[in-house]
């Protein structure tokens, strides 16, 4: 049992960069899961008794192409098709292989692993299934469980996905540095994508969805690995790590939100915290800003806070201000809304969200934060009226219940 | 005789496991580290956050040179360690064997102390 566990510990570590590898070479995604499959099966037969080798990714690269190109052959011999020239010679192909096997590949493997996940005509949902299925390697069952729909549902999803992107041309050369950037871009906005996708789940459904979190992090921090020094990519990490960190504290037990300043701050993560406050120090010393640092940034300040009357909101204010220049936003300017309430009130906050109605009138928070700013503000009928739009608008029980709470305080 | 206990293992691996599995090593571990801290063997104790989050300053030039990222790209990293008081080698590997039954998998370096300080930092 001891032994299995290691051994799946092992495989998953090395699927990133084996795979990735492995679809270098066969230029086919199917190809090279079977191939990875394959040598993943044969590692469960040998390592329990040879013990896993030093390199895990280089050993399941090296059998994985060796019992693909066996079946390869097979099958040509099968059909009397293509000719032995065709495929190259096996010594000649471990040579090259132990060539290509060189860990300076790993770091364009693995990226473009992650690229054709991220591929612009793939719904969002489906770039993160795609991502949790072939680079994480989730089960279907796992995933479906994560996005609360039938195993079947998400097969299909994945396979269509599948299906689109084998479509889509992925060059295999080497990226040149404005195109590794502009990849890297991408793959942090999808792994975000996942992050979100397990951050943004309701109470009832969280213990679900966490495990997005929890591979969103892991991907990033693969990312980092290979990209050390991208400010942006410390940047998303310790956004992910600090937000994450709060998990435990966000929900009460019968699912309904804890808002940040009513959070009981001793369930929040501490090695998260500390990890994520050490990343966006080294992020901040490149003096190369970008929407993910300033996020952290704010996302730091709550984390500093040990009592919310503590949160440094002038500080806050400033990082929404520099966001709303950097990427600008209605939902922005939503949120640096709230740190200009705890500043100087709810009514210049109200004199800055009103402009918003038109971009923001089917949001939630909009409606939410409104009808709080009004409340405060002893506007009662108003704030009603924008708590019941918010209702409406809910997505989930526990937003509508925490409104709904607001509304019984009103009567 | 002082030993450093530097623990090294693959990161991305520890980095896989589930927050069961890393609850169930460290109450493994805690257990051992218990029995160290009665029979008075047990010095400091750390356990590293990833290389990700580390920084290295290459101080063979002036100025020196602030990188990203641990000092050395090895297969196994640095992950954390233990300072242990033991009458010898044999002892020191005695206990390794025991920490190492409690988390299997990368490799203990026993290193002989030559200077050791507790600053007093306590974080």
């Amino acid at each position: 049992m001891e032994e299995t566990r290691w051994i799946g510990a092992t495989l998953a570590a090395a699927r990133p960069p084996a795979l990735a590898a492995l679809l270098r070479y066969f230029r086919d995604l199917d190809l090279a899961e079977e191939a990875f499959q394959e040598a993943c099966l044969r590692a469960l037969r040998t390592w329990p008794q040879s013990g896993p080798p030093r390199d895990a990714a280089g050993w399941l690269i090296f059998v994985g192409r060796n019992v693909a190109l066996d079946a390869v052959r097979r099958r040509a011999k099968q059909t009397g098709l293509p000719p032995e020239e065709a495929l190259s010679d096996r010594e000649d192909a471990e040579a090259a292989m132990a060539e290509r096997m060189d860990t300076s590949h790993y770091r364009d493997d693995v990226l473009r692993l992650l690229f054709i996940c991220c591929h612009p005509e793939l719904p969002a949902t489906q770039q993160i299934a795609l991502a949790l299925r072939i680079v994480s390697g989730l089960s279907v069952r796992q995933i479906a469980r994560a996005f609360l729909v039938s195993e079947a549902a998400m097969e299909q999803r994945i396979t269509r996905a599948k299906a689109r992107i084998a479509g889509a041309d992925v060059p295999f050369e080497a990226p040149g540095a404005v195109e590794r950037a502009q990849r890297l871009g991408a793959v942090a906005a999808m792994i975000y994508l996942v992050f979100n996708e397990g951050y943004s789940a309701a109470g009832d459904t969280s213990a679900a969805r966490e495990p997005l979190c929890e591979e969103a992090i892991r991907l990033v921090r693969l990312l980092l690995r290979l990209f050390p020094a991208e400010p942006e990519i410390m940047g998303l990490a310790a956004l992910m790590l600090l937000q994450h960190a709060r998990a435990a504290a966000r929900f009460d037990a019968g699912g309904a939100v804890i808002l940040l300043d009513r959070q009981d701050r001793t369930l929040w993560n501490r090695p998260m915290i500390v990890e994520g406050l050490a990343l966006l120090d080294k992020a901040i010393r490149h003096r190369r800003p970008g929407p993910y640092q300033v996020q952290a940034a704010i996302a730091a300040l709550h984390a500093r806070a040990e009592r919310p009357e503590e949160t440094d909101w002038a500080e806050i204010d400033l990082l929404y201000g520099t966001l709303e220049i950097m990427q600008p936003s209605p939902v922005v300017t939503l949120n640096r809304a709230v740190a200009v309430s705890k500043l100087r009130g709810p009514e210049a906050a109200l004199a800055m969200v009103e402009p918003l109605g038109a971009a923001l009138a089917g949001y939630f928070h909009f409606h939410g934060l409104r009808g709080a700013l009004l409340m405060q503000l002893g506007q009662t009928r108003e704030a009603r009226e924008s708590f019941m739009t918010a209702i409406g608008l809910a997505t989930t029980a526990a937003e509508a219940a925490h409104i709904r709470m607001h509304l019984d305080a009103l009567q | 005789m002082l030993y450093a206990l530097l623990c090294y293992h693959q990161e991305d691996i520890v980095c896989a496991w589930s927050k069961e599995e890393d609850a169930a090593v460290m109450a493994k571990l805690a257990a051992v580290q218990e029995r160290l801290v009665t029979a008075g063997k047990l010095g400091p104790v750390a356990r590293l956050l990833p290389t990700t989050a580390a920084t290295t300053l290459r101080k063979d030039q002036d100025p020196p040179l602030v990188l990203d990222g641990p000092f050395a790209e090895t297969k196994e990293q640095l992950l954390g360690f233990y300072i242990l008081d033991c009458k010898d080698l044999d002892e020191a590997l005695d206990i390794a064997r025991e920490l190492g039954r409690a988390n299997p998998g990368g490799s203990y370096e026993i290193r002989p102390v030559g200077l050791f300080q507790d600053g007093g930092a306590r974080g």
